[in-house]
This record gives structure tokens, sequence and C-alpha cells, in this order.
């Protein structure tokens, strides 16, 4: 039974494309692939999040004192480093992006009324771009030894200084 | 009428690691709205952003934390699993046994018995989440309920 997985019909289309009983209206055409990258940038993304997510619960949560330890002078020594920086400017992007996608794909399963399913992906866009503006900001604005501050409140390397 | 022998897929373990999935997914998605906004708080003071991370660090909240990644373990999990079923094609294998065998009226009768890969790789999905979980809880309870 060879059927093709995807078959090439133009939009709009005039009838049905049947082959062997089965509807296969699918439009391959080249006017738009975003759905196709979509679907693609999930699992890539997926894949990326896995390790991030888990290095960051790993070295947040599971070492030394876990939740009991962060706090400001922790977020300080941790993005004293580039590295942690740019892990956590990935983390953000792509778990906003993966999330983001998530929930416009749920918003479209769901909302079957038009104007309803515009206006959820307009508030869904805005908050995102929100987050990421803000999450974005924090990582390169931020001042791990901000002056007038409490000595004790700060990472060790702040009272080098 | 569909019912729930005649379909693969409604009602079984299919559909519900899909809808456990989706539930996980939004579940994720809006701790990490409320997750980047409370790490925002470095930027006001180093006593504005201590003082939201203590509210993370209340018996209440550390349970919320194990969910929270036990959520994202299997999403993670399952993930993985969506993606072995979408690009590796033996994931998609069907083993139909028929088996013949007579009823209680000396009838002889057809039965199917079928076995498919994807659940298999669920079950897998399952153990690995649960010791997955396990590891974490073992780490993160005691340093939300022990004395510090």
């Amino acid at each position: 039974m060879a059927i093709p997985l995807k078959s090439r019909v133009s939009t709009p289309r005039l009838r049905d494309n049947k082959i062997d009983g089965v509807k296969y209206n699918r439009s391959s055409s080249k006017r738009n692939n975003f759905e196709m990258f979509a679907w693609l940038g999930m699992r890539v993304s997926g894949v990326l999040l896995i390790v991030l997510i888990f290095g960051h619960l790993f070295v947040n949560l599971m070492v030394g004192d876990g939740i009991k330890a962060i706090d400001f002078g922790f977020v300080g020594g941790k993005w004293a480093n580039p590295f942690w920086q740019v892990w956590d400017l990935l983390l953000l992007w792509l778990a906003m992006l993966h999330g983001t996608n998530g929930i416009r794909v749920i918003i479209d399963d769901y909302a079957e009324k038009d104007s309803v399913r515009a206006w959820l992906k307009i508030i869904l866009f805005l908050a995102s771009a929100f987050v990421l503006l803000v999450g974005t900001l924090t990582i390169f604005t931020f001042e791990p030894c901000p002056a007038g501050a409490s000595p004790d409140l700060l990472a060790s390397f702040c009272s080098a200084r | 009428m569909l019912t729930k022998k005649g379909t693969l897929y409604r009602g079984r373990w299919g559909m519900w690691s899909w809808v456990a999935h989706r539930i996980t997914g939004i579940a994720i998605f809006f701790f990490l709205l409320v997750h980047v906004l409370d790490t925002a708080v470095v930027r006001i003071s180093p006593e504005a952003y201590n003082s939201v991370l203590s509210l993370y660090k209340n018996p209440i909240m550390g349970l919320g934390e194990l969910g929270l990644v036990a959520a994202i373990v299997y999403h993670a999990f399952n993930g993985i699993r969506i993606i072995l079923i979408d690009f590796w094609g033996p994931a998609t294998n069907a083993k139909v046994e028929h088996i013949q065998a007579p009823n209680k009226d000396g009838v002889i009768e057809t039965s199917q018995k079928a076995s498919y890969t994807h659940i298999v790789l669920l079950w897998g999905v399952l153990v690995l989440w649960a010791l997955t979980v396990a590891g974490f809880a073992a780490r993160h309870l005691p340093h939300v309920f022990g004395g510090h």
C-alpha cells in the first residue's frame, strides 16, 4: 500500500484529493511553511531545553543547600560568569518560544470563534514579548554589587572591590 | 458512534499521555512567566529579591516545586518519546497476534492481542520519570523541611 505521505494540492482546491479512498487535503504550497517550521522548532528547542533546564535545576536545586541557598548573592555569583548569562539567555528565549508556540496551538485547538481566537493570541503574544523583554534586560543590566547595599547580602567577590 | 472497544486511541494510554503533555506544558508555561518576573526583582534591590525568594522556601511552595519538577520531567521524557515516534521508524511498530480459541460454547473464536512500541516507550517514560522525581525529592525535601 504505497500512499505518499504528502501530495501536492493547489489551493484553493476544487475537490478533495483522494488516494485509495483516503483524503489528503493538506497543502504543500510554497506560500507558507510556518506550521512546518513551528513543528520542527518544537522538537529542536525541546531537545535543547532538556539539557538547559536539567542543568538549571541541578545547579540551583540539587547542589549544596538547594532552594535554601538561593538569594541575591547566589544570583550575583552565577551571573558574574558569562557562561551562566549565556545559559540563562538561551533558556529564556527557547523556553518562551517553545511555550508560546505550545499555547498558540492549544488556543487554535479549543477556541472556535475567530474573534476569541484572535484576542487570546494577541494577549499571548503581548505577554510573551513583555516577559522576553524583561528577562533579557534583567540578564544584561544586572549589577551584582550595587552601591550602598549591605555587603552581607552580596556575592563574596563584591567586598574585595 | 465511537465505542471504546473500537478505537486504538480514545480513552487509552496514547490519549492520556497526550492530555498529560498538554496539562504539564500549560502549567510549566505559566510558572515560567512568574519565574522570569520574580527573577527580574534582582534589578530592584537585594532586599526585595531576597524577600520574594523567601516565598519559595516555605513548605507549601517547596511541595509546589516538587510538583513543578515532576511536570517538567514528564514533559521532557514524554517529549523525547514524541520525537522518537516522529523520527525513529521502529517506534511506530505494532505487533498484532491473532489467537484462536474455543469459547464456552465450544465455537472457535479469533481474538486479537496487540502490542505497540510507542506504548512500551511510554512505560519507559513513566519508569524513568518516577526514578528521576524520586531522586529529586530525596534531595529537595530535606532542603525544604530540614532545619537550617
